[in-house]
């Protein structure tokens, strides 16, 4: 952490002590609620194109530096969310790919498991293996933890090797964490909610736009087909109810001289 | 053989057929269509009181068909080998052209197929109808049973998620816990020290192969022995006990047209189904294709619950009820072999639920509903409540089968029907 690094964090415990003492009082009249994280939901819509295009670009700009998408080439990438060919080329593909490219990431694995201790996992298949919510969760529950390796670390996946690289969007939190007491005596520490220490860019509106787009782009990258398999289910359904309603009509007919 | 069962009667059919004229003609001198069509269903009687249950054996018959096709494609685009399997996967789901809808017709079709077949073995166990002088056809029906495991076990190892690897690690471990020859017997299975590349290709093999040739021959014999005594009914009265002057059941009606129509019916229905789970739900919450299975194999991180498919949880439940693991495994043995003796073990003198008395009942209806709780239980942590609830559910479970020969001899039974009862 530079200079300036550690000025912004003096100054941002300084803000956020009486936010500390005051999450030391029982909750009440006054008190912040707790944040319930883990029934925050995505609830993101695979058929806004306009939300999967921010998504992408989210993506590129944000996660590709160390995250691939192994299994998504850049040219369906742009023909499904509608992403012309020129800004395709000229904003999405990186020098040295073309368009018929799967994504891959800038970042050598063997570099960042030393960095990280693991290699970043390619995301193709995140929304699919983990789900929509908890990519949501976790993107919004990074908080500043001076004990871990990176100096951050997640409520939805407990010491993650990942950094919070979103801080400078959504600034730097402190998780508040309560102490309850267990029946058998002895106390735990409980998540609370959090405190923010360092405003980021975004307001909490524009990043929480910015999690649930990014959400919905990893959403589709899951299944590029969903749009296409639910509109055409309408159809395929629809005839096989016709179909039921003629076959019932024959059966009918046909056993009216069975007694 | 014709409806008398009588050679003179094949003969006359085939005779009739070859001296017509033209197409058909022609054919039936040289081979015997028009037989088959008569014998097989023109002419073949079945009792005119099938209700909603009777819809599941067709059906069964369309899903095997519907496997076989779809897996056929799936099977052009799938690359086995621990190094390609999951990547040739997501490339079927992701650039075949509707290699999605292939995928999911399949998946979707696995799990279908096993509820069809449990229902189809409900009803069969409902209506008495593995009694004589159907045991054998129970039997056939038994022995698609343990294939069909055996297939959709190995499919379910062939993507390669890591459920795919931890669920065939604890599945073929079950094999080792058989005294003396268990580890060797396990090493020759997997035809490695762990589960690796080299099952992978052996469970292709049997998947794609062996096993989908074992299963349509004794789909074959199943019919074959359908067809020699006859489908049972709800009431459980043979049908060919009452003929008329020409030597056909009254009771029965030809299979076509009035079965295929009835048919049509049900499989349209079944397909609406079929179809809502493939374009709206094909996951089924985890249930159809797990959430585990879209990471790749990795035999350093053990998913944090590993549960074998819907359909085996029952037995499994089972297995984890027991704390010593031999015991455990032959219980599982049992749980599963135990259908094969019903056709023995039921000394009851009617056949359908609807003349069996209380008795019966009740331990019927304890055994579905243990099935159903372990089917549950299964899919839930081996620990605390989970495992002690196994136990007392699966008291029920084998007391329906062990304490059958005692209890379907004192059920107060009521009179059966001389014939079908038919409210058309």
């Amino acid at each position: 952490m530079g200079k300036l690094g550690t000025l912004v964090l003096a100054s941002a415990l300084a803000l956020a002590l009486p936010l500390l003492s005051r999450a030391a009082e029982p909750p009440g009249a006054g008190a912040i609620a707790p944040v319930d994280w883990q029934n925050w939901h995505a609830d993101n819509d695979v058929s806004d194109l306009a939300s999967l295009q921010r998504g992408a670009r989210n993506f590129m700009n944000y996660c590709e530096g160390c995250h691939a998408l192994k299994y998504m080439r850049y040219q369906r990438m742009g023909s499904d969310l509608k992403i012309p060919n020129s800004v395709l080329q000229a904003n999405l593909v990186p020098p040295g790919s073309t368009a018929l490219d799967y994504i891959s990431s800038p970042m050598p694995s063997a570099d960042a498991v030393t960095w990280f201790g693991k290699a970043p996992p390619d995301l193709s298949d995140m929304a699919r293996y983990k789900g929509t919510n908890y990519i949501y969760q976790y993107l919004k529950t990074f908080y500043q933890d001076p004990n871990s390796a990176t100096g951050s670390n997640n409520l939805a996946d407990p010491n993650v090797a990942m950094p919070d690289v979103l801080s400078d969007l959504e600034g730097v939190k402190q998780a508040v964490f309560r102490t309850v007491k267990q029946p058998n005596g002895q106390t735990e520490q409980v998540f609370d909610h959090f405190a923010t220490l360092s405003p980021g860019n975004m307001t909490p509106e524009q990043y929480d736009q910015f999690v649930r787009d990014t959400v919905n782009f990893l959403d589709y990258v899951g299944e590029p087909a969903q749009v296409q398999r639910r509109s055409m289910g309408i159809w395929v359904v629809l005839f096989l109810l016709v179909l039921t309603g003629v076959a019932w009509l024959l059966k009918r007919e046909y056993w009216k001289d069975v007694h | 053989m014709a409806a008398d069962g009588s050679d003179n009667a094949y003969d006359a059919t085939r005779r009739q057929a070859a001296a017509q004229g033209g197409f058909w003609g022609w054919l039936n001198k040289r081979f015997p269509a028009e037989h088959f069509l008569r014998s097989q269903a023109l002419e073949y009687y079945a009792p005119k009181n099938f209700n909603f249950w009777y819809f599941f054996g067709f059906i069964a018959i369309v899903v095997l068909v519907i496997q076989l096709v779809s897996g056929i494609f799936l099977t052009m685009f799938y690359k086995v080998g621990a190094a390609t399997a999951f990547d040739s996967v997501a490339y079927i789901m992701r650039e075949v052209d509707y290699g999605w809808l292939i995928r999911y017709i399949h998946s979707t079709g696995a799990s279908l197929f096993f509820a069809v077949i449990y229902l189809h073995m409900y009803r069969g166990i409902m209506y008495g109808s593995y009694k004589a002088p159907r045991e054998l056809l129970w039997l056939f029906g038994m022995v698609i049973y343990l294939a069909l495991m055996a297939e959709a076990f190995m499919g379910y190892v062939l993507p390669w998620g890591n459920m795919s690897y931890w669920a065939a690690q604890v599945i073929v471990n079950i094999f080792g816990t058989i005294p003396v020859i268990g580890g060797g017997l396990v090493q020759w299975i997997r035809g490695d020290y762990g589960i690796s590349d080299a099952t992978l290709n052996r469970f292709f093999a049997l998947h794609v192969v062996a096993i989908p040739l074992i299963l349509l021959l004794l789909v074959v014999l199943h019919l074959v022995a359908l067809r020699q005594v006859g489908s049972n009914n709800p009431d459980g009265v043979e049908i060919k006990a009452h003929k008329d002057s020409t030597g056909r059941p009254i009771d029965g009606i030809p299979f076509h047209p009035y079965y295929t129509v009835k048919d049509l019916v049900g499989i349209s229905a079944f397909l609406t189904i079929f179809a809502l789970i493939v374009f709206y739900i094909p996951t089924f919450g985890g249930l159809f294709l797990e959430h585990a299975n879209f990471t790749p194999a990795d035999p350093i991180s053990t998913p944090p619950e590993i549960t074998p498919s819907w359909y085996f949880t029952p037995y499994y439940a089972i297995l984890r009820a027991v704390p010593n693991k031999s015991v455990g495994a032959l219980l599982l043995l049992i749980s599963v072999l135990a259908y094969f003796f019903l056709p023995w073990l039921d000394r009851s003198p009617v056949k359908s639920i609807r003349y069996r008395g209380w008795v019966f009942k009740t331990f019927f209806g304890l055994f579905t509903l243990s099935f159903v709780g372990l089917m549950y239980l299964g899919m839930q942590p081996a620990q605390g409540i989970y495992v002690v609830l196994s136990r007392i559910l699966a008291v029920p479970y084998f007391a329906f089968f062990v304490l059958m020969p005692l209890y379907s001899r004192l059920d107060p039974v009521k009179p059966v029907p001389d014939r079908v009862t038919f409210h058309g």
